[in-house]
């Protein structure tokens, strides 16, 4: 299957923030309305779990079926408006040199890496441990009860029409990139998946990077 | 027959909430055909556990609902498995409308002009039933759509299903652990209907046995007996804990 890939006109020299992220690490970030967030899959294959909400009103935050529910479609590329459960675009993807991303497949846990792989798997990094400690730092008095289903950009899961679906290997390459522009004031909160037990990350969680243009200071 | 706890009609529109006791079924029978309930599970004791589509459908490889899987919660436990259904798929995937997607389908229904056949939304069902149980808009997460099939096309693009469901269909669901299931009984967003006039849907609860060894949902997926593990031994845990304190 064959994507449509959109490029940015965007500059990395002229950003706001430039920061990598390595694989296993969360990172929160604000965005005020107008703002063009990226985040670049600099080695390729690496799913990027990720939430918004609204930075003014936490209660308002992604939502996954909204998403899908208004643009009839399971899967993000460009123009997909990122809902929220208000029914309010967070979030427009603007750019897009990957073609597909995932929101069904949420995040992993350690409780479902033993449902899913095995019960001694406990231990094993995942990303909702990741959400939980960049929550707790963000200082917000964020929680669990602040984790539904996310985006995982760069991820493949596809369905079929038979309704099977699966984690497959993934569509994205080096330097592949999703850009989003803020429709509000939009809290970014981002983990870089671990996963080392499924193709979501080729087996080999890498590094991202993460780039803002900051409409205020362009 | 198994002893029944409850009979109820779930008139359209109406929401409803209720905890399962561990091993009471809950049976919803679209009596009328092409009915939508939207579903959300928590755990009755702790409602930060709650259903987690994801998890439900990448343990079970599926992008629907029917006989033989469970209902994942976010903490690798099953809150509930589906025994029974004579539907044969229910959606998880595309959410519920609300107040604007209802007025956009079926124009202006308030109270105001049409008393209680007003145009109620899951939206705002869901958050009516979860304000009872003392919570809110951060426990709304992605929910089940009983009795609706959407399919996705080669490109993920949905379209609702018609036929579906037919006049008496039904699914049972068994709380493998105490459950409370928050339920609206309204038009799926979409329906391509255009009159508002949800169905009537009958909900049962009756008594019955645990998963036994040989249970179909237990063993339709190596990770289904994971799951179930897990939950038994917590059932187990939180048994102990009860009778000794």
């Amino acid at each position: 299957m064959s994507f449509k890939h959109k490029p940015s006109e965007l500059d990395p020299a002229a950003a706001t923030v430039d920061v990598t992220l390595p694989a296993g690490q969360g990172w929160t970030h604000e965005l005020a309305p107008g703002d063009v967030f990226r985040i670049v899959d600099l080695e390729g294959n690496q799913a990027v779990d990720t939430l918004f909400f609204n930075s003014r009103d936490l209660d308002e935050r992604y939502s996954a079926t909204e998403t899908i529910r208004t643009q009839a479609n399971i899967y993000l590329t460009t123009g997909t408006l990122l809902m929220s459960s208000e029914g309010r675009a967070l979030l427009t993807i603007v750019a897009d040199t990957c073609g597909r991303h995932d929101t069904l497949g949420g995040a992993c846990s350690a409780e479902s890496n033993q449902v899913r792989y095995a019960l001694d798997k406990k231990h094993m990094h995942n990303c909702r441990d990741t959400f939980l400690l960049a929550m707790a730092r963000h200082g917000r008095g964020m929680t669990k009860r602040d984790l539904p289903s996310n985006i995982n950009f760069f991820m493949n899961v596809p369905v079929t029409p038979a309704g099977a679906l699966t984690f497959d290997d993934g569509v994205s390459g080096p330097g592949r990139y999703v850009e989003m522009r803020a429709e509000t004031d939009v809290l970014v909160l981002i983990s870089n998946c671990p996963q080392l037990n499924n193709p979501c990350n080729a087996y080999n969680p890498t590094p991202v990077r993460l780039l803002v243009w900051s409409k205020a200071r362009v | 027959m198994s002893k029944v706890v409850l009979q109820q009609t779930l008139l359209g529109g109406q929401a409803w909430s209720r905890r399962l006791r561990r091993n009471q079924r809950l049976r919803l029978r679209d009596v009328h055909g092409r009915a939508c309930v939207s579903a959300l599970l928590y755990n009755a004791h702790d409602p930060l556990e709650r259903y987690n589509m994801a998890d439900t459908l990448k343990a079970q490889f599926t992008a629907f609902l029917t006989t033989g899987r469970v209902l994942y919660s976010d903490m690798g436990r099953v809150l509930c498995s589906i025994v029974a259904d004579t539907c044969g798929w229910h959606d998880t995937m595309s959410g519920t409308g609300d107040a604007v997607a209802a007025r956009a389908q079926f124009g202006d229904g308030p109270y105001q002009t049409l008393r209680n056949a007003f145009h109620r939304n899951a939206r705002d069902n869901l958050l009516v039933e979860l304000g009872k149980h003392g919570l809110g808009k951060r426990d709304v997460v992605a929910n089940v759509n009983f009795f609706v099939r959407i399919g996705v096309g080669d490109d993920g693009g949905l379209a609702w299903v018609r036929d579906n469901s037919p006049a008496g269909a039904a699914v049972e669901l068994r709380a493998d652990m105490d459950t409370l299931v928050v339920l609206s009984n309204t038009p799926h967003p979409l329906d391509p209907a255009t009159k508002y006039d949800p169905p009537p849907v009958e909900l049962t609860i009756t008594e019955g046995p645990a998963a036994a060894a040989d249970d179909p949902c237990r063993l339709s997926r190596p990770e289904n007996g994971r799951g179930f593990a897990l939950t038994e031994a917590y059932v187990a845990e939180m048994h102990t804990s009860e009778r000794g304190s």
